[in-house]
């Protein structure tokens, strides 16, 4: 395959993940945009193009909300454009900014992603309620974590996976959080604090969901000539992928994400990568629930089917095993601002790749990494690959 | 006259060097000047489109229906399966036109693309393309498929719609709707370009005029001026000079070069393509002219390495959803000099049979206007007239066209392409 450019990160700025009722929207990716510049010495009159990623306008009640927070992200008198995958567009954001600088067209592009869930009164959940198919399922009132249940059940079932295999990413993603200075929720909880909450729907306890959150995350793409002259250390972009099922979720079995795996295939290859589970170093596989890290774990091609969650009780997925697993701390540690929490893992792969992760570096020098986003109705797969 | 000679050549050696140095200047600024100027791009073509009738209501359809049928069209017209051929789908939407948070789920089915590469950009059609576009360029597809659609009609009320668009902090409480906003733009257009609302009026005429011999747009073609839509909705802009909202849905088919060529012999080119905002706010931005058009096309001109577009351009399909804004526009194009737009539709430049011919398919106010898919129906009736194939308001004998989106109010976002069947 063909592909013209080779694009890099150079850098990476991140908000704190919380709820925060005192900025706007633009005033978050602003605070983001400020640091990504900040981060690799470049002016805002240096970025030649923009890209963003933000999920419902529900939340927030702006229509084209990708206008309203136009200069917020820096794209005023820019070419600029909104993606949107629901909760795949955080990892699509960066490809969508790939896009950008690999088609020949841009030398370089800010890719910004934001989301402000605590304007959505009482809770986000009932922007939610609207994203169902207007005839064959609104009238049923349907929620989302009824639906995350019956998938996680499925799952559960097919692998006959006990329920405190599942709860243990929930320990230790809230736990790799308290070493990131952006976290909302990191927490030393235990297998059975978790095992003790309140059911939402079962399987579904409260300590297994990631948390509603603001917050925005940016990064800076540029091609390779360019990328040389700002920095020493370009993270690479050397695989990109997506893919998305049939709206007819209730249609498909629902114990493995095929539309994950066929992304993961598609940015494997593209990145020369045969055999991911011993070319790749870590992962940060989207995990808004924390059955949703080894469902993707498998569609990442990282294990066989089933088989994550052995590798989590074994520990091969802590920060200092053999694949260390959300690093960073996830969804379920630092915070679910559902656009910005796929950035976050871009962000990562940066900072670990380039050994600036602190506390939560992972051991033996990383090369290659991937971070994955999942999203609409359990029906989309976004998965990037990078290299140092 | 020996002396006079030996003067001159030392003037024109110094010309020389002024040149020469001016030359090393630019060599400089090499790297700030984008890679689209330093290496050729792969060459794109439009190998297909499909597009519904466009109608003021479609009861007896569902959106998946309409964009099905758009997509049956499309796919038939390159000669592609959708399954087996089409590597990547780019489709356009906003959640608030659809009245379903997270639009992108309900797209893969109707369009052949479920378990495929599909994305959606939350914009105007021709963003789509753009993108899709990007894709080929990159090298990663050399097939992909461009969908927008409007089902507009099972909007009950869209002016609470559009308000949602406005800052909500700022210029939301102000309750100004948008025809409001649009009339106060009309407004200083008007007087800062000299162009008066009869103008308006004959934009209104000549896109009705042109819309009378295009077989896809809607009856409303027929529509005499009665005295009672020259009521002015907001002073200047009366409802005349607003487009009317239709129902419909396109789907555009690119390939790169090679595919194009295996797929049929008339492809039509795409030589650039751009796309831009001004600001946001209405405090802070360009109301005298269409500044996010200027950028955009600018970005399209350089690709398409067009100098001079009043020359080089042939036809132009711009947005209308406002009769004075396909004046502003065309001069955002360079098609006219600003704020001289209105004098050269009044000398009938624009005209079906005119030289430079503006919406010949009726744009907007004549076909009706389709929320996101707009833009992509400018370039459905760019492609059709570069193929000859427009019927009866082709335009003779043309190889070069420009085609402009604008997202609506409150928005100063737009894109434009260039495309050409050479």
């Amino acid at each position: 395959m063909f592909v013209k450019k080779r694009v890099a990160v150079v850098g990476a700025g991140m908000t704190k993940f919380m709820r925060r009722a005192q900025e706007t929207g633009k005033e978050l990716a602003f605070e983001a945009v400020r640091q990504a510049l900040d981060s690799c010495n470049m002016r805002i009159q240096d970025i030649e193009s923009v890209a963003l990623g933000t999920a419902p306008d529900a939340f927030d009640g702006v229509h084209m909300k990708g206008e309203y927070l136009l200069d917020g992200a820096g794209a005023y008198r820019k070419p600029y454009s909104r993606n949107f995958v629901g909760g795949g567009t955080g990892v699509f954001s960066p490809i969508h900014g790939w896009f950008h600088v690999a088609s020949g067209l841009y030398d370089t592009c800010l890719v910004v992603a934001e989301e402000k869930m605590s304007s959505c009164l009482p809770h986000p959940q009932a922007a939610f309620l609207t994203i169902f198919d207007n005839m064959i399922e609104r009238p049923l009132g349907p929620n989302l974590i009824w639906i995350f249940a019956l998938e996680m059940q499925r799952y559960m079932h097919r692998h006959k996976i006990p329920k405190e295999q599942i709860a243990q990413v929930a320990v230790k993603n809230k736990r790799n959080a308290l070493d990131h200075p952006s976290a909302q929720i990191a927490k030393a909880v235990t297998l059975q604090d978790i095992l003790d909450s309140e059911v939402l729907a079962w399987p579904v306890q409260r300590l297994d969901i990631s948390p509603v959150s603001d917050g925005a995350c940016a990064i800076v793409l540029a091609s390779e000539d360019v990328a040389r002259q700002i920095t020493d250390s370009p993270v690479w972009i050397d695989g990109v992928g997506w893919n998305l099922d049939t709206t007819y979720w209730t249609n498909r079995d629902l114990y493995f994400p095929r539309y994950v795996a066929n992304a993961a295939r598609m940015a494997y290859s593209m990145a020369g990568i045969s055999n991911p589970r011993k070319q790749i170093d870590f992962a940060e596989p989207y995990d808004p629930f924390d059955y949703k890290e080894l469902h993707h774990m498998e569609g990442l091609l990282l294990c066989r089917k089933g088989e994550a969650p052995k590798l989590t009780a074994e520990g091969v997925t802590e920060r200092d095993g053999k694949l260390p697993i959300c690093p960073s701390g996830g969804l379920l540690g630092v915070g679910n601002p559902i656009a910005a929490a796929g950035m976050m893992k871009i962000c990562e792969l940066f900072w670990q790749l380039r050994g600036e992760a602190g506390k939560r570096q992972v051991a033996g020098d990383p090369r290659t990494a991937v971070a994955q986003a999942w999203g609409d109705l359990m029906q989309i797969g976004t998965v990037v690959v990078m290299r140092s | 006259m020996e002396r006079r000679a030996i003067i001159e050549g030392i003037a024109n050696l110094c010309l020389g060097v002024a040149v020469f140095f001016r030359f090393c200047i630019t060599l400089n600024f090499r790297s700030n000047v984008s890679l689209a100027e330093r290496m050729p791009l792969r060459k794109v073509g439009i190998v297909g489109v499909g597009l519904t009738k466009l109608r003021p209501t479609t009861p007896e359809v569902s959106y998946k229906e309409l964009i099905f049928e758009a997509a049956v069209k499309a796919y038939a017209d390159a000669g592609v399966d959708p399954r087996r051929d089409v590597e990547s789908f780019v489709c356009s939407s906003e959640d608030f036109y659809e009245g379903t948070s997270i639009y992108d789920e309900y797209v893969p089915d109707q369009i052949g693309a479920a378990l495929k590469p599909v994305c959606t950009i939350s914009a105007d059609g021709m963003y789509s393309l753009a993108t899709a576009h990007m894709q080929i360029l990159t090298g990663l597809f050399d097939i992909v498929a461009v969908e927008a659609h409007s089902k507009v009609s099972d909007i009950v009320n869209i002016a609470p719609i559009y308000d949602l668009a406005l800052d909500p902090i700022y210029t939301r409480p102000l309750g100004l709707n948008a025809n409001f906003i649009a009339g106060l733009e009309m407004n200083r257009y008007l007087h800062d370009s000299g162009a008066t609302s009869e103008d308006c009026t004959r934009v209104v005429e000549k896109n009705r005029k042109n819309a009378h011999s295009n077989d896809l747009a809607i009856d409303s073609a027929n529509f005499e001026s009665s005295s009672d839509s020259l009521d002015s909705i907001s002073y200047p802009l009366t409802r005349n000079d607003v487009a009317p909202l239709v129902d419909g849905a396109a789907v555009v088919v690119l390939a790169a070069e090679d595919a194009a060529r295996s797929l049929r012999e008339d492809s039509v080119w795409i030589k650039g393509a751009g796309w831009a905002s001004d600001s946001p706010t209405l405090e802070t931005r360009d109301w005298d002219k269409a500044t996010y058009a200027e950028l955009a096309s600018k970005q399209a001109y350089r690709q398409a390495k067009i100098q001079n577009p009043a020359r080089e351009i042939q036809f132009a399909e711009v947005d209308d959803t406002y009769s004075y804004k396909e004046l502003q526009h065309a001069e955002a194009l360079g098609l006219a000099a600003q704020f001289s737009a209105h004098k050269m539709l009044n000398q009938g430049v624009f005209d079906l049979n005119g030289r430079l011919p503006v919406n010949p398919s009726g744009g907007s106010i004549g076909m009706g206007h389709t929320l996101e898919m707009s833009g992509l129906v400018r370039v459905v009736e760019l492609v059709k007239q570069l193929r000859g194939e427009a019927g009866k308001h082709q335009v003779q004998g043309v190889q070069t066209g420009v085609a402009l989106a604008w997202r609506g109010v409150p928005t100063a976002s737009g894109a434009a392409v260039v495309l050409s069947n050479r």
